[in-house]
């Protein structure tokens, strides 16, 4: 290695700067939910738990949870199957079309969240007579079946075609050979990406102000509908410690349930 | 015929819903609205386009957004190069899973709260930054233009940082060995080796930084105080003018679509 040490003290420091960068913000979020200070300002000057018990109290902020995790349940089961269907097309076969149908899988992702929400928005309030929970449903989905498809298509590459062969060759029909053979070797990889796409939904704002009917309210939404309230200060505090807390968790869990790279294939 | 049954759903749902919405979203950029009666009128113009390019007021913003992507994109890549460089090249090779894990978990940390904790960073006057910088009498840059780089760069930092140190992982030993060799310093081989080596990840990663940052308003919301970015004027337009915005919708996505063909054509891509 051709590092001088003096480039790695230097370089090491400033690498330690940007990781500070990266979680003072969050470690700022989770002091703040324990301040007893009515406004957002720093430092606080108290702990408290008070907060916590009222946010957990809060007739909104529950209702919101639960309109979120439903939500999210119902978008990451659709963009399971969906995604799955997807992957097992296009890592099986080779046709024409198939490099457009892989950009098209990202496109709700990669596309502005505004370009894709007002385009949802405008198709749902012209041909489905308004926004309700489903169009809600529909828009999370779309943006979840890539997380989905990018987890199993990584899993299918890597588990190349010979053991499906092998299949085949000792008589096992097409639907056998998936139920005994190409599922159980997906299955931790779906496990993975679902969490992902729950997740995904789990924290997603601008889709969902664009798709989700009158008086729906997620718990981004609530949040969003908060955060200029000085008075509700404390309990988005609350409200926003908890997310981090519970969208931190799901990698921790889907990072059991596949490689490394899978899991970073389901973001980038 | 198997095919065919494996790709009808998907391909139904994302043709159906997802691509015929971005279509008639992009057809209609080219409608207007009646003034007096608030229908749409269904004959091609190019009036929108014009009105954001000869309006002063939107024409500002359209720079202003370039330019806030642009900063995003290079704060972003000064920030990753050390930690990137660190992470490959420093830290000892068992401690790299850890400090990948370090880097993705913020991308799964919620949007919105990410946007939230930056107003309690930038706050004036109360806000940590300002009772950071207090002391060494300056102030904090409050909400703002400087708010909105720094909090979108907080945002999409793990974009850059996971290319930049898997170019440098990739980087083979014996060539930075070779170049030492043949006398050149450590600048040396950085300007000569390492930064046309990573370039391509450079490259991948600043696709994310800045089609990313073209397209946000929520975190001018939270943090930009007066300042409006591109999505901000969709956002408040599309209730009543669905034309225009999808209009002004079509500019980030059209500007994303030219970088990356200028990506592509450069060839950066291509050994990635």
């Amino acid at each position: 290695m051709s590092i001088s040490r003096g480039t790695k003290i230097v370089v090491s420091i400033l690498a330690a700067i940007v990781l500070a960068f990266i979680y003072v913000p969050l470690g700022v979020i989770l002091i703040n939910s324990f301040s007893t200070d009515r406004s957002l300002s720093w430092p606080p000057s108290g702990f408290t738990l008070q907060w916590w018990g009222k946010a957990i109290d809060n007739e909104g902020v529950r209702s919101a949870l639960v309109t979120s995790i439903g939500v999210a349940i119902v978008a990451s089961l659709i963009a399971l199957v969906l995604g799955v269907l997807l992957a097992l097309a296009l890592g099986r076969y080779r046709f024409f079309g198939r490099e457009a149908i892989s950009m098209l899988v990202v496109l709700p992702i990669a596309l502005p969240g505004i370009v894709t929400g007002i385009a949802l928005n405008n198709v749902f309030t012209s041909f489905l007579g308004g926004l309700t929970m489903v169009t809600l449903v529909i828009g999370h989905a779309t943006f979840c079946i890539v997380v989905v498809f990018n987890n199993a298509i990584a899993r299918l590459r890597r588990m190349g075609g010979s053991v499906q062969e092998a299949s085949a060759d000792l008589g096992a029909s097409g639907l056998t050979t998936f139920r005994l053979v190409t599922f159980p070797l997906l299955r931790s990889a779906l496990v993975a990406g679902a969490i992902l796409a729950f997740g995904l939904s789990f924290d997603e704002i601008i889709v969902t102000t664009f798709t989700a009917g009158p008086g729906i309210t997620t718990l981004p939404i609530w949040i969003y509908q908060n955060l200029f309230r000085p008075n509700q200060a404390p309990i988005v505090n609350v409200v926003a410690a908890a997310l981090v807390i519970f969208s931190i968790l799901p990698i921790y869990i889907a990072q059991r349930y596949s490689n490394a790279d899978e899991t970073a294939g389901g973001l980038i | 015929m198997r095919i065919a049954g494996l790709l009808a759903a998907p391909m139904a749902w994302l043709v159906v819903v997802y691509l015929g919405a971005l279509l008639a979203l992009f057809i209609t950029a080219f409608w207007t609205v009646d003034d007096f009666t608030g229908q749409l009128v269904r004959t091609f113009t190019l009036k929108n386009f014009q009105e954001v390019f000869s309006n002063p007021a939107y024409l500002t913003t359209v720079l202003r957004t370039l330019g806030i992507a642009l900063s995003v994109t290079v704060v972003c890549l000064v920030l990753a190069l050390p930690l990137a460089m660190f992470m490959a090249r420093i830290a000892k090779p068992s401690w790299r899973p850890l400090m990948v894990a370090l880097v993705l978990t913020p991308l799964w940390a919620s949007y919105l709260v990410k946007v939230y904790a930056w107003r309690a960073m930038l706050q004036p006057e109360s806000g940590v930054i300002a009772w950071f910088l207090k002391p060494l009498g300056l102030s904090g840059p409050g909400y703002g233009t400087v708010g909105i780089i720094i909090t979108l760069t907080y945002l999409w930092l793990p974009y850059m940082i996971l290319p930049i140190y898997a170019g440098l992982t990739r980087l083979p030993n014996s060539m930075l060995d070779a170049s030492a060799d043949l006398g050149a310093s450590g600048g040396r081989t950085f300007r000569s080796i390492v930064v046309p080596m990573i370039f391509p990840s450079v490259v991948a990663g600043s696709i994310f930084t800045f089609s990313l940052s073209l397209g946000d308003y929520i975190t001018a919301q939270i943090v930009g105080g007066t300042t409006t970015m591109l999505g901000n004027v969709v956002q408040t337009t599309y209730v009543t003018n669905l034309p225009f915005a999808a209009a002004v919708a079509t500019i980030p996505v059209v500007i994303v679509l030219l970088y990356l063909m200028a990506v592509r054509r450069s060839g950066a891509l291509d050994n990635l």
